[in-house]
């Protein structure tokens, strides 16, 4: 097979395209067209050793790397932020191996690549979203067995996971599930929509971009096409509720967004911020004033636009 | 024996970025049903193949892809390209393939003859190329499921007459059936197990 070195410097090793092998990619490439023609369905596929640990995110770089081209403009996030350890090596890995265009603004890319996070702005048509994966299987804590979960999807036996749930509410009042949200996705497969915040599960409802989800640890690739039913799982009288928050962003007092807490001080201070850290910018640009936005930039944690 | 049967012609000239460019319409096709995508023209396909067939086989077909052919195609120039670039086993059971290439106008096979997987595994269906006169100018079969905002409208040609009930059977069993990429020239346009018929005028 051709090898493709991207980079000159002839002191590096030459690594194929994007590092994958081209056999490797055209595995995962024809797991992610079952992938899609089933959605929500997890399609077993070799996961390869990455130059990363898994669990750091190989999954999606594995999808990444099988999907990337010389077009593209790669985005990549880490719990909201682009600018967190793991979002950064991502990016700089694809930066290494594939060339690639890399960005942080959520309009202009055409992959992002997450990892426990929809961004705030809308998806569009066009747009590819991978996402990292650590645990594909939502009933896996419910049943240890792959063979008897198999058989669970195989024949649409979801009465455990509604158990679940109603124990959840007869004990506490709500469904405590918080994150990683279980999914019905084309009224056939229940998904794990890896770690969000339950708060971007109705993100996927009908989204006319194209999410593709990679587990490397645990071997198996997923895919929800543009304009899917994405439900996540309720009852009538316990209808599913995102979380909200009493106060807005304290940097650019928006209302709408995931906001993190974050420890100020040992005297019990906190503040509340956008995890969306690109939409948080962007708001800040635009003249959107949080709270705290002063104090913040008065010591250099962020740079405020306002001021001359 | 002419010339052309003996040899092969030239496969990608550059296999790594143009199976990237062809997997991104065929990734466009799957998740779009409906849809025609341009897989451009990077190869010559052999006799009997639409280019976007060859380019799709290129992309995705190897040793670890049976690929079931029509008889004459098979012990044609077609069977020996695709033995020679992909590496891929023939097949005589379609059974057994894990992709096909097929002629939308003839009768037989028929898409159930193809794997539609088992109900623990469904993605080890067969995906099948359906080779079709046209994409656009035939009778209008309106289409809907996930993929499509809606409705989506397409009117190929050159199809046998039972062709979409075929398709209506095969997006029942769903999540079990074939997917099925509908072929011509450069172009492709999928019809995953997932699309419902919803009419044919």
């Amino acid at each position: 097979m051709t090898v493709h070195q991207s980079i000159s410097d002839e002191t590096r090793p030459a690594y194929n395209y994007a590092y994958l092998d081209e056999q490797t990619k055209r595995m995962i490439r024809r797991a992610l067209l079952k992938a899609v023609a089933i959605p929500g369905y997890q399609v077993p596929f070799g996961s390869r050793e990455m130059p990363l640990a898994r669990g750091w995110g190989t999954g999606g770089i594995q999808v990444t790397a099988a999907i990337i081209g010389p077009d593209d403009t790669l985005k990549v996030i880490d719990q909201g932020a682009d600018d967190t350890t793991n979002a950064v090596s991502i990016r700089r890995f694809f930066e290494r191996t594939a060339d690639a265009r890399t960005t942080e603004a959520t309009d202009e890319a055409t992959i992002i690549q997450t990892r426990h996070r929809i961004p705030e702005a809308p998806l569009k048509a066009g747009q590819i979203m991978v996402y990292q994966v650590p645990q594909p299987e939502p009933l896996r804590k419910l049943e240890p067995h792959e063979a008897e979960t198999r058989k669970m999807h195989a024949w649409a036996e979801y009465g455990l996971m509604q158990v679940k749930l109603y124990e959840n509410i007869a004990r506490f009042g709500e469904v405590t599930t918080t994150y990683d949200y279980p999914v019905m996705v084309n009224g056939r497969y229940v998904m794990a929509p890896s770690p969000i915040p339950k708060f971007d599960n109705p993100k996927m409802q009908m989204s006319p971009a194209l999410q593709l989800f990679g587990a490397g640890r645990e071997k198996r690739i997923y895919a929800v096409p543009p304009h899917t039913s994405v439900r996540s799982l309720d009852f009538d009288d316990h209808p599913f509720r995102i979380q909200s928050w009493e106060q807005p962003c304290a940097l650019c007092g928006a209302a709408d967004s995931y906001l993190d807490e974050v420890v100020i001080d040992d005297q019990g201070g906190r503040m509340f911020v956008c995890s969306d850290s690109h939409h948080c910018e962007t708001r800040r640009a635009e003249g959107h004033r949080g709270a705290m936005l002063a104090d913040a930039s008065a010591l250099h944690l962020v740079e405020d636009e306002a001021k001359p | 024996m002419t010339p052309n049967d003996t040899l092969i012609g030239a496969g990608f000239a550059d296999p790594v970025f143009q199976s990237q460019g062809a997997f991104r319409a065929l990734l466009a096709a799957l998740s779009e049903p409906g849809l025609a995508c341009d897989l451009g023209d990077a190869v010559v396909p052999p006799a009997g193949l639409e280019p976007a067939t060859a380019v799709a086989l290129l992309t995705l077909a190897d040793y670890e892809t049976p690929i079931w052919l029509p008889a004459a195609l098979r012990d044609g120039p077609a069977g020996a390209w695709l033995r020679f670039h992909c590496g891929a086993a023939l097949v005589d059971d379609p059974a057994k393939a894990a992709f096909a290439v097929i002629d939308g106008a003839a009768t037989e096979p028929k898409l159930a003859a193809f794997n539609a997987g088992d109900d623990q595994f469904p993605d080890r269906s067969t995906t099948v190329l359906v080779q079709c006169a046209g994409l656009d100018g035939g009778e209008a079969v309106t289409l809907e499921g996930p993929g499509i905002a809606g409705q989506r409208s397409i009117a190929p040609t050159g199809l046998r007459p039972a062709f979409w009930a075929e398709v209506e059977d095969n997006a029942a069993v769903y999540p079990l059936g074939v997917d099925v990429l509908l072929v011509h020239g450069a172009q492709v346009l999928g019809l995953p197990r997932s699309t419902q018929i919803v009419e044919i005028r």
